[in-house]
């Protein structure tokens, strides 16, 4: 792989291959001393033009644990605010001499356009409401260790819940999902969904209570309050009595069914119980997991195929 | 004198097609005919039409030349040396530069701007409100009083019903036309391309056919009521194309036109998350491409426009949300026209020819029967020859054709403006 940018340029191997890698990598953070030499003398720049201090500390660990330079490259320091174009700032960093861009960007395509204007590799850490790779990964990576599915999601249960229309995260799960063999349902009403999802491999549901005694994964997308203005729902106590993880809904879930949301969470909005009393809640493991995924995604791109990445991950297995 | 005579080509106006020289003197042609006379190529320039066709000049409906306001993508010049060198003889400039056409010294600026050039006919058009805000009538009388024939806000829809209503009224004794950007604004809040399958998958915001297709219904409706004229511009949907043919059926006074891109081009490309290829109203899907080329070839939609919109490469070199919407048009209309539409040559011409210059007021200056007295406006064009897009050889001060590496056929080889020879094999004349 010479770029991440979206899950659909991945096949079912590819996407075992990276959550097997990612075994290793969860092996080394476990150790007293979580770093390995795999990436010494590789630079990693982290580019947001958004704020995210979530993902982008979660990459930025992940490119420490491998021993690479990391360069944090904020919006809101940087020459972009002087009207410096996205290309502009993608050549002047590229001759600075990096391997790799992770790029979080409010358009969808930004991380596409930006290949074409460096020789690095690109990894998309989220763009608009198109891709969120690394988070489908971490996703499904949480999902086969929790249920035990090793190499495939055949006869899962997913139902992902909310606002699918604005979410990178949603369209990069049910590629994921349903690439790995899982049925996904979606659930939301129909101003929450993308214009046209006929032609995608899912369910529509606009009924959470019939959805939830069948599934084996209840995945909660967050709620952002500007959709109130956009009359895509009429408030958020509306929101939250139909869609919502209420407690009284949560009873209901099956024992071994997992309660899974990308974060940060609106408490009292999309999930209205303390996940702490939620057996089968994910949601810390998932921001836990993501560290070892972005690794091994970091791994992938810059370090196979030298002997150095691979003797020094190999000693670390 | 001046004079031009154009040799061995088949002569293709609305009365019909036959092998004929041209001879031109001082703007006005003043011989047709089978071998004319040796004698004449005497101190003239002679062009050879050999294997060639020799058609009225082409009149573009709808361009935008960037001047004044953002002479960096464009200038009066050098649309009008891409629009000479499409074969083009008059262009209608839309008003939404910077200032707008709004008032007789933008309108007489930009004429001047044209004829000083002298690459071809620059008509602009008014604005049907003030700085195309969409609040106030502008001055479509004083305006009229001024040749101004088109009027409209392009690159805006008028959003306001009453508004429209009343500037159809007032229109209806000034024998002007109302052309309409047809958009309602608040179902594209942000939309960067085709609301469907498509820009789900991409998780870009959508543009709804229907945006277009209400404000068509709109409009279809306010003729019937005022029962003055309106030019749809850029039709792009399969059912746009419906209403307006139940409109004409109707025998209202409706016209249409599409653009190239719209019959060409669907909103799959957008997959490459390439700004070249976002462009308003948006590529649209393959049903949509039939629907516009049936309603080309059955006389629905009666014009091919281009929609010309020179952008700055930095400007396109954006994720699509940031980056303007347009794409050139001016040098690939013909061929794509020929190349991309089923129907019989003399039905494209008219459509890039006699038709919009009746639309525009400008026939028979422009698209006229090429006869002994008419006006010298006339292109040339090879059938046989093929030529590959390439965008920085295009004259345009801008980049951004979707078409960039394809190889089409039918070369502009000739075309007299006025008389003069402004292009002659290929080249611009000045």
């Amino acid at each position: 792989m010479k770029h991440l940018l979206g899950i659909s340029d991945l096949d079912a191997a590819t996407i075992i291959r990276l959550l097997d890698l990612t075994d290793h990598m969860v092996e080394i953070n476990q150790r007293p001393m979580p770093k390995v030499p795999a990436l010494r003398g590789r630079t990693v720049v982290n580019l947001f033009f958004e704020d995210s201090t979530r993902t982008r500390t979660s990459f930025d660990t992940a490119a420490r644990r491998l021993s690479a330079d990391v360069m944090n490259f904020a919006v809101s320091s940087s020459s972009v605010n002087k009207g410096e174009s996205l290309r502009d700032t993608i050549e002047t960093i590229t001759a600075m001499g990096v391997d790799a861009f992770v790029v979080r960007h409010k358009s969808s395509g930004a991380p596409h356009l930006i290949t074409g204007w460096t020789n690095a590799s690109v990894v998309n850490a989220g763009d608009g409401w198109h891709q969120h790779p690394t988070q489908a990964l971490l996703d499904c990576y949480t999902i086969r260790t929790r249920l035990g599915r090793r190499t495939t999601f055949d006869g899962l249960r997913i139902a992902i819940v909310g606002d699918i229309r604005h979410s990178r995260v949603a369209r990069s799960d049910v590629e994921a999902f349903t690439t790995l063999g899982a049925q996904v349902v979606l659930v939301a009403p129909p101003t929450l969904l993308p214009p046209a999802v006929h032609d995608w491999p899912v369910e529509v549901s606009h009924d959470l209570d019939g959805t939830l005694p069948t599934i084996d994964v209840l995945y909660l997308l967050r709620m952002q309050r500007e959709r109130m203005t956009d009359a895509l729902v009429p408030s958020l106590r509306e929101y939250t009595s139909l869609y919502g993880l209420t407690a009284d809904r949560a009873a209901r879930l099956a024992e071994h069914t997992l309660v899974m949301h990308p974060g940060p969470m609106n408490r009292g909005v999309e999930i209205a119980v303390d996940p702490a009393d939620l057996p089968g809640a994910t949601i810390l493991e998932q921001v836990t997991n993501g560290i070892a995924v972005r690794m091994a995604v970091l791994f992938d791109l810059l370090g196979s195929g030298t002997d150095a990445g691979n003797e020094s991950l190999g000693g670390a297995s | 004198m001046n004079r031009v005579i154009i040799r061995n080509g088949t002569v293709l106006d609305s009365t019909g097609e036959r092998r004929a020289d041209v001879a031109i003197v001082d703007g006005r042609v003043s011989a047709v005919g089978a071998s004319l006379s040796a004698d004449l190529d005497d101190g003239a320039t002679v062009l050879d039409a050999s294997g060639c066709f020799v058609t009225p000049g082409l009149v573009d409906l709808h361009v935008h030349l960037r001047e004044p306001g953002k002479e960096e993508a464009e200038t009066i010049e050098t649309g009008s040396r891409a629009a000479a060198l499409g074969g083009f003889t008059a262009v209608v400039a839309m008003p939404n530069t910077d200032p707008a056409q709004d008032s007789l010294p933008t309108i007489e600026f930009v004429r001047a701007q044209g004829r000083r050039a002298g690459l071809c006919d620059v008509v602009p058009a008014g604005c049907i409100t003030v700085g195309r805000a969409g609040e106030h009538l502008a001055p479509l009388g004083e305006l009229a009083a001024a040749g101004v024939r088109l009027f409209t806000d392009d690159g805006n829809g008028v959003q306001d019903p009453g508004l429209m209503r009343r500037a159809l009224e007032y229109a209806r004794p000034l024998g002007i036309t109302l052309a309409q950007h047809c958009e309602v604004s608040s179902l594209t809040r942000g939309a960067v391309m085709h609301e469907g399958s498509c820009c789900s998958r991409l998780g870009l915001p959508g543009w709804p056919a229907l945006a277009e297709e209400l404000m068509v219904h709109r409009d279809i409706e306010l003729v019937r009521l005022t029962g003055s004229p309106v030019h749809f511009l850029h039709l792009s949907t399969a059912r746009s194309v419906d209403l307006v043919r139940a409109a004409k059926a109707d025998g209202l006074p409706v016209t249409a036109e599409a653009t190239p891109h719209h019959f060409t081009l669907t909103d799959e490309l957008l997959a490459s998350f390439d700004a070249v290829y976002k462009v308003n109203p948006p590529l649209r899907t393959r049903a949509d491409i039939a629907a516009i080329k049936a309603g080309l070839a059955d006389g629905t939609i009666d014009a091919i426009a281009t929609d010309h919109a020179p952008h700055a490469p930095e400007t396109k070199e954006a994720p699509l949300d940031q980056a303007p919407p347009g794409m050139l048009g001016l040098q690939t209309a013909l061929a794509l026209a020929i190349t991309e539409l089923a129907m019989p040559l003399a039905d494209v011409v008219a459509a890039l020819s006699w038709k919009p210059a009746a639309i525009a007021g400008l026939f028979p200056r422009h698209g006229g029967p090429i006869v002994e007295g008419a006006a010298a406006n006339i292109a040339v064009f090879d059938p046989a020859a093929s030529w590959t897009v390439q965008p920085d050889r295009l004259a345009s001060k801008s980049r951004n054709t979707p078409y960039a590496g394809r190889t089409l056929r039918d070369m502009v080889r000739h075309t007299v403006f006025d008389g003069t020879p402004v292009v002659i094999d290929g080249v611009a004349q000045r």
